[in-house]
């Protein structure tokens, strides 16, 4: 079955929020809405970070954006992604910085998202480069593409050869709460493609190939606790469909980007920010992946997060593209915030590994 | 002074009711934490009987926030929906239930 699309990219629509600095502008009151809500310094400044500043514990996580080009065009994608997002893509020089990067530093983990990151032509070659220097890869998978065109078929198995780990996007077992967020077909092809994938070893017991589920909420509201939705997603999808997988994790959907639209569109954005700092969770601050990864976009310019990335706050300091990558720099940089972390500090915490508290 | 019932602002309020009697809130909200808490069964079912009952009730407050607790806690419309049916199953088969009452009364009665 293909996809029939939930929706066009800002870019397309010729959106104002296209324009990162008009989203910052309505996230601040300024634009749109004149909801204004207390800085987030001001809260982790209440939470016991002095002076409101976030400081890096190091940098274990090389998490790359390498490009806004996917099959799909989900409804909340913070990337703005989509098919038609064709010009936006890592070129090779770029990936050879990447791993120059890499093979100089001691970073564990290379995380790579999009998009849908399998659509660059770069990407086997550099997730073999990768598992040649010993790094640890995780492939941001939006499923649908392993049963989007032949060529994409026998990426389960080069993801096993390769032991990649595998983060698969799925909002829901049901179909409808998740087509309701990402087009219509996409529910039947993900369960085609964890099939694929639970064939060759991911997400069984012993064969070490980690296949990891994304939940995030379909709409206006927060994830619920993480643990109960990963056993009720283990019961359903093997109940009805014997998929298995490993771990479910449950992220915080940002207000940016097309969820921002969203919120707008569905006069939803004031309720969803209050409902963000009611659930501001103190013990969640020093958790957030901020502190543990460095984003770099397709460009190759470095950021704190995947969502500053999306903002275009690059990092703070001199060094902001890999060209001049310091790593003793960059791990005691102060992190750039603004009111959309909010979403990383509600309830549990979110992160791109989940809730970052034990609740 | 609001000039229609039901405000959905008022749900915000409704830790207030200890301003007017501390003691009794306090045991309330203490009570209802512990139940509404996993146990024997999950947080997701014990919200979609609270939906049901919100139903039966006609709480608009308890529907809106047992609407946005199910949806939370992972459930989906069509189960949100058949804990709504089974509330009003309920309700319908409670009003059936007392034709037995009616049916004894007229047996007595009539010839």
């Amino acid at each position: 079955m293909s996809i029939h699309q939930k929706t066009k990219s800002l870019s397309s629509r010729h959106s104002d929020l296209a324009d990162t600095f008009f989203q910052l502008k309505v996230l601040n009151g300024r634009e749109r809405t004149d909801a204004r809500f207390p800085p987030f310094g001001a809260a982790i400044g209440l939470a016991g970070f002095p002076h409101g500043r976030l400081r890096p514990t190091g940098i274990d996580i090389f998490q790359m954006n390498v490009g806004k080009l996917c099959n799909q065009t989900c409804s909340h994608c913070h990337v703005d992604a989509g098919p038609d997002r064709k010009a936006e893509n890592m070129n090779r020089e770029t990936f050879e910085l990447c791993l120059d990067v890499l093979s100089r530093y001691d970073i564990s983990t290379v995380d790579i998202t999009g998009g849908a990151p399998e659509m660059n032509p770069h990407f086997r070659w550099f997730v073999e480069e990768c598992t040649r220097l010993g790094k640890k890869v995780i492939d941001r998978c939006n499923l649908t593409i392993i049963v989007a065109n032949p060529k994409y078929h026998d990426l389960p198995e080069f993801f096993a050869k390769n032991k990649v780990e595998v983060a698969s996007s799925l909002p829901h077992y049901s179909a409808l709460r998740t087509d309701s967020q990402r087009g219509d077909g996409v529910f039947e092809d993900s369960i085609k493609a964890l099939k694929m994938l639970n064939a060759v070893g991911y997400g069984q017991a012993g064969t070490g190939l980690n296949l990891n589920l994304v939940y995030n909420p379909s709409g206006a509201f927060l994830p619920g606790n993480q643990a109960a939705l990963e056993n009720e997603f283990k019961r359903q999808l093997m109940r009805k469909y014997e998929v298995s997988f490993n771990n479910l994790y449950a992220i915080t959907n940002m207000p940016i980007s097309r969820f921002l639209d969203y919120l707008l569109e569905s006069e939803n954005y004031e309720s969803y920010m209050q409902a963000l700092i009611d659930a501001f969770n103190p013990g969640a601050v020093a958790g957030v992946m901020c502190r543990n990864t460095i984003s770099i976009s397709y460009e190759g310019y470095l950021y704190d997060c995947d969502f500053n990335q999306m903002l275009d706050l690059k990092v703070s300091g001199s060094g902001t593209h890999l060209r001049d990558f310091d790593f003793e720099a960059l791990s005691t940089r102060d992190i750039v915030l603004n009111q959309h972390c909010y979403g990383c500090t509600a309830g549990a915490g979110s992160s791109c590994g989940g809730q970052v508290t034990d609740n | 002074m609001a000039k229609h019932y039901f405000d959905p602002e008022d749900l915000k309020k409704f830790g207030n009711i200890g301003d007017w009697q501390k003691p009794m809130a306090d045991k309330f909200f203490a009570w209802y934490g512990e139940v509404m808490k996993e146990g024997a069964l999950t947080e997701r079912e014990k919200s979609l009987i609270a939906l049901g009952v919100a139903h039966a009730l006609q709480c608009p407050y308890c529907i809106d926030a047992y609407t946005s607790a199910c949806l939370e806690k992972g459930s989906d419309e069509e189960q949100m929906m058949e804990a709504v049916q089974v509330a009003a199953a309920i309700r319908a088969g409670t009003t059936l239930v007392y034709s037995t009452q009616m049916m004894n009364h007229a047996s007595k009665m009539t010839m």
